[in-house]
């Protein structure tokens, strides 16, 4: 392994009611998470190739934790996002290149397909703190049902010369959508926004 | 008879490699299930509650298998355990003592029989409220090298009229655990203590 890992986290939420309607069937969200050292902190490093590498790594590990904590074949997988929490030590920088460069791919194969940007969130932070981390459809930026966020949080990272990174991937939207827009039926899927 | 109205269950596990040390041969498990329910006392002083416990224990039941299940099936790999009880600002303290009888029987009964105490913690607060969940060893609370606790929360429970119930478990002793004390090899398993 490349990344050096504390701990790994992986939370599931189970929606069966809202406003004493049922949910049905239950909608559900995964977040796995890794808390790992960050090789780059505490000075100035130019090249964050080390980090573009970790990226790639946790994608795959990452998106498959999530998806088999759902239970669920990598098809039935409906959306995505991703998130990392830098800290003290740290840049942001430094969660922009575990984020961006080859994270996704990986994490696509996760979920099959994923024609859609994957949404994200970044900040720096220390230990407990809490990320949003958005969702959005993985083959249509546009399906309205399924813009939303889940809650990340690791009690006791990230410390000064760590780095917090949470993928999330749901089997559906949000509980009872209903405020119209593109519906994941209407999906055309292949620009990756509708 | 009071209603069982879940609105949501949230499953977190985590997997610890090292703390700064050397990485462990095997990672150190703990897992968390919640679930958030409708308090059926909400809102007003009711004199007479514990006939509710009657009700709970089969959700304890299901929730102490879930359990397992998450941390990978092996009710003999869980050596630690705990509870935890968050109620809405609209109910009592003493709605959330409960949780003690049907969570603490189910977990030790699904466990083989533990023997000692289940430790727990309770408190009032709103949605996002965390609550670090004690944990001691299954068979004997004195052994040091399994004391822990595990912050838990949900995002976005509990309302006013809802509470969140917890159980922990976790796999075994701290990461790097060198604090001395009775050890888990030396348990005598007849009081529950040591």
């Amino acid at each position: 392994m490349k990344s050096r890992i504390r701990k790994l986290i992986v939370a599931v939420e189970e929606t069966h009611r809202e406003q004493g309607k049922e949910v049905a069937p239950p909608t559900r969200k995964a977040a796995a998470v890794a808390v790992i050292d960050n090789p780059c902190a505490s000075n100035y490093v130019e090249d964050l190739e080390p980090l573009m590498a970790i990226g790639e790594e946790l994608g795959e590990l990452l998106g498959r934790r999530a998806v088999a904590a759902l239970g669920i074949r990598p098809g039935q997988a409906e959306s995505y996002g991703k998130a990392a929490i830098v800290g003290e030590n740290g840049e942001l920088e430094h969660a922009a290149a575990i984020l961006h460069p080859r994270l996704g791919k990986p994490l696509r194969e996760a979920v099959e397909k994923g024609a859609a940007l994957v949404p994200s969130a970044k900040k720096r932070g220390g230990p407990g703190a809490a990320i949003d981390v958005p969702l959005g459809h993985k083959d249509a930026a546009y399906v309205r049902s399924h813009f939303d966020a889940i809650e990340v949080r690791v009690a006791d990272a990230p410390r000064a010369n760590e780095i917090v990174v949470a993928v999330a991937v749901t089997d559906s939207g949000r509980p009872l959508a209903r405020i119209g827009g593109l519906a994941k039926d209407q999906i055309i899927g292949k620009d990756g926004l509708r | 008879m009071a209603p069982i109205e879940i609105r949501k269950y949230a499953t977190t596990i985590e997997e610890v490699f090292h703390d700064g040390g050397p990485p462990a041969a095997r990672p150190w498990r703990l897992g968390a299930i919640a679930v958030v329910l409708k308090n059926p006392f909400a809102g007003r002083y009711v004199p007479e509650i514990q006939h509710w416990m009657d009700d709970l224990k089969p959700l304890g039941l299901s929730m102490s298998k879930r359990l397992v299940e998450t941390l990978g099936g092996d009710a003999k790999a869980i050596e630690g355990f705990g509870k935890g009880a968050i109620v809405g600002e609209a109910g009592e303290l003493e709605h959330g003592a409960l949780w003690h009888a049907p969570g603490g029987y189910a977990m030790r009964e699904v466990l083989g029989n533990a023997k000692a105490i289940v430790p727990s913690t309770k408190k009032v607060g709103g949605p996002g409220a965390r609550l670090d969940v004690p944990v001691t060893h299954i068979n004997a609370s004195y052994v040091r090298s399994h004391f822990t606790a595990m912050e838990i929360g949900v995002p976005d429970a509990p309302r006013a009229d809802e509470i969140v119930f917890i159980l922990v478990m976790t796999t075994g002793a701290r990461v790097h655990d060198r604090a001395g004390g009775l050890k888990a090899s030396e348990i005598k398993g007849q009081d529950g203590l040591r």
